[in-house]
């Protein structure tokens, strides 16, 4: 297993190839990486410097001359310093691109709340047209950005550095991953969390799914697995609640238990470390979890 | 061709404002307007779908009154539209929807957007091959907004030669541009030019030359001094 973000470069050069319509756009992060691809497709890789408004303005441009942007950077430069051109310069002028940051919740631990943006997911979602993505393997990754180079939608993928040990469908399903007795109390795990949520749940009474489209959520599914009266935990590696509207819509016409774990929103954590280091100080790591999981039994 | 807005035109913009009077300082963009669609752009109300039209980018998506009168007085809407701009019913709002008005390239309003949607558009167009031109109009004061630095820097880098940039100087910008306009284009690489708005014939002059390898901004000077409005 490679890194995610390595497996997006490398997909870089099969996806130009396989359609005449993309063009990559960066803001110099990530330019190395796209050399290759770069090079092999000349004026196919756009690097407008660190100028993160035109790297979606210019994608919004592009998209109205019929191409496919790929637009990619860190994810609090490319979801927050350029909010408003996702807005207006994608959804309002009703074009597409698709959208790949790197740089998910705290895996830029020594970077500090600079390069940290635990919101993109609820931002990206609080706007109309948009999906998002979250796979918890490159192969997912990969799966996804072929997928969607090819369509003119607004999709929104987050790569993560943290991975799991396999790979599900990418079919915007929720995949039962654990089962346990049909009444039993539900997680529902995105992306990279899986395998966390797996571990908290090792030998406890729970069954657990899988997503990596937190955005739209598999609705129909979470009320097929969650029964009559769900108790249910959803996992998310970014803000804490993301998910919450869409699950109590879903769930609105039967009395419902819901914990939604994610990164806490009430504080800045100020401090360094390593990604598992946030991910313990958020309640993240398989102890984290596990903690309230356990809370939805008994 | 005309060498002046047309008063039939006028009339179009009363529709929209209500004003009975026509007064030119208050619609700094129609002579712009006109001029391109009366003898620049390569663009009709049966070819808004053409891949290699002409594009007309409005970023300063307020005041919308003397490009709806264009439009539909070129036949891209009909001009009863014009009578009740921003009601429940209206297609035409205060700032323009492009998915909602045919012939409006981008929805507009908030400053600072067009030109670089106009620089993705012009890269798009030459990467595809058209020969087609985009050609964005701002305001003196929309270039306030840091998003046109970036974009005027890309378009310069890129060579983009089918890109005009219409800078409709009315005299707004309250902190000014020491040096003028043009410099803030010319010291990137752009080819610049100047005209009055009321001047149509030198307008036209300006909006119809560009250079292969560089894009093209043209000040078009609509303050009260140039268009000798008295204050």
């Amino acid at each position: 297993m490679s890194d995610m973000r390595a497996r997006f470069y490398a997909e870089l050069d099969p996806v130009l190839d396989a359609q005449p319509d993309a063009v990559v756009v960066l803001a110099v992060i990530g330019a190395e990486g796209a050399a290759p691809a770069a090079a092999r497709h000349p004026g196919r890789v756009i690097d407008v410097g660190i100028r993160e408004q035109a790297l979606v303005g210019v994608a919004g441009g592009l998209a109205l001359a019929g191409l496919r942007p790929i637009v990619h950077t860190y994810a609090p430069f490319l979801v927050e310093r350029a909010y408003e051109q996702l807005k207006l310069d994608l959804g309002h002028q009703d074009v597409g691109a698709l959208l790949v940051s790197t740089g998910a919740s705290y895996d830029a631990s020594t970077a500090g709340r600079t390069h940290q943006a635990p919101a993109d997911v609820a931002l990206v979602s609080a706007l109309p047209g948009w999906e998002v993505h979250v796979p918890g393997h490159e192969d997912e990754l990969a799966g996804i950005v072929r997928r969607e180079a090819a369509t003119t939608r607004r999709v929104y993928v987050r790569m993560s550095a943290l991975q799991n040990d396999r790979a599900y469908p990418v079919d915007g399903r929720l995949h039962l991953v654990r089962d346990a007795a049909g009444d039993a109390p539900l997680v529902v795990a995105v992306g990279p969390l899986l395998g966390p949520a797996l571990e908290a749940a090792r030998d406890l009474p729970v069954r657990v799914a899988y997503t990596a489209t937190p955005h739209p959520l598999d609705t129909a599914g979470l009320r097929d697995l969650a029964g009559g009266t769900p108790v249910l935990a959803v996992v998310e590696p970014y803000l804490e609640g993301t998910s919450a509207a869409q699950v109590s819509a879903a769930l609105a016409d039967r009395p419902s238990r819901v914990h939604h774990v994610g990164v806490p929103r009430d504080a800045e954590l100020r401090r360094y470390g390593t990604p598992r280091d946030h991910a313990a100080a958020h309640g993240l790591d398989a102890a984290g979890i596990r903690r309230r999981v356990k809370g939805l039994l008994g | 061709m005309t060498t002046t807005v047309p008063p039939q035109i006028l009339d179009l913009v009363s529709r929209v404002t209500g004003d009975e009077k026509h007064d030119p300082s208050a619609h700094s963009t129609l002579d712009v307007l006109w001029v391109l669609y009366d003898q620049v752009l390569d663009v009709a109300p049966d070819r808004v779908d053409d891949p290699d039209r002409d594009r007309f980018l409005l970023s300063k998506g307020h005041g919308p009154a003397s490009t709806y009168a264009v439009l539909a007085a070129r036949g891209f809407f009909p001009v009863e539209w014009l009578d009740d701009v921003a009601s429940w019913d209206s297609r035409l709002g205060h700032h323009p929807d492009r998915t909602l008005v045919p012939g409006v390239e981008i929805g507009s309003g908030s400053l600072g957007h067009g030109l670089p949607i106009a620089v993705g558009t012009a890269l798009g167009l030459r990467a595809r091959g058209s020969s087609a031109r985009v050609v964005v109009l701002v305001g003196d004061a929309e270039l306030d907004e840091g998003s046109n630095a970036e974009a005027i820097v890309v378009a310069a880098r890129f060579g983009l030669g089918n890109l005009t940039c219409v800078v409709v100087d009315n005299d707004s910008d309250p902190l000014g541009w020491p040096g003028g306009i043009g410099a803030r284009f010319a010291v990137e690489g752009w080819a610049t030019a100047e005209a009055r708005t009321s001047d149509h014939a030198a307008l036209r002059d300006a909006l119809l030359r560009t250079e292969r390898d560089r894009p093209t901004v043209v000040v078009a000077d609509a303050s009260r001094r140039a268009t000798g409005v008295a204050a």
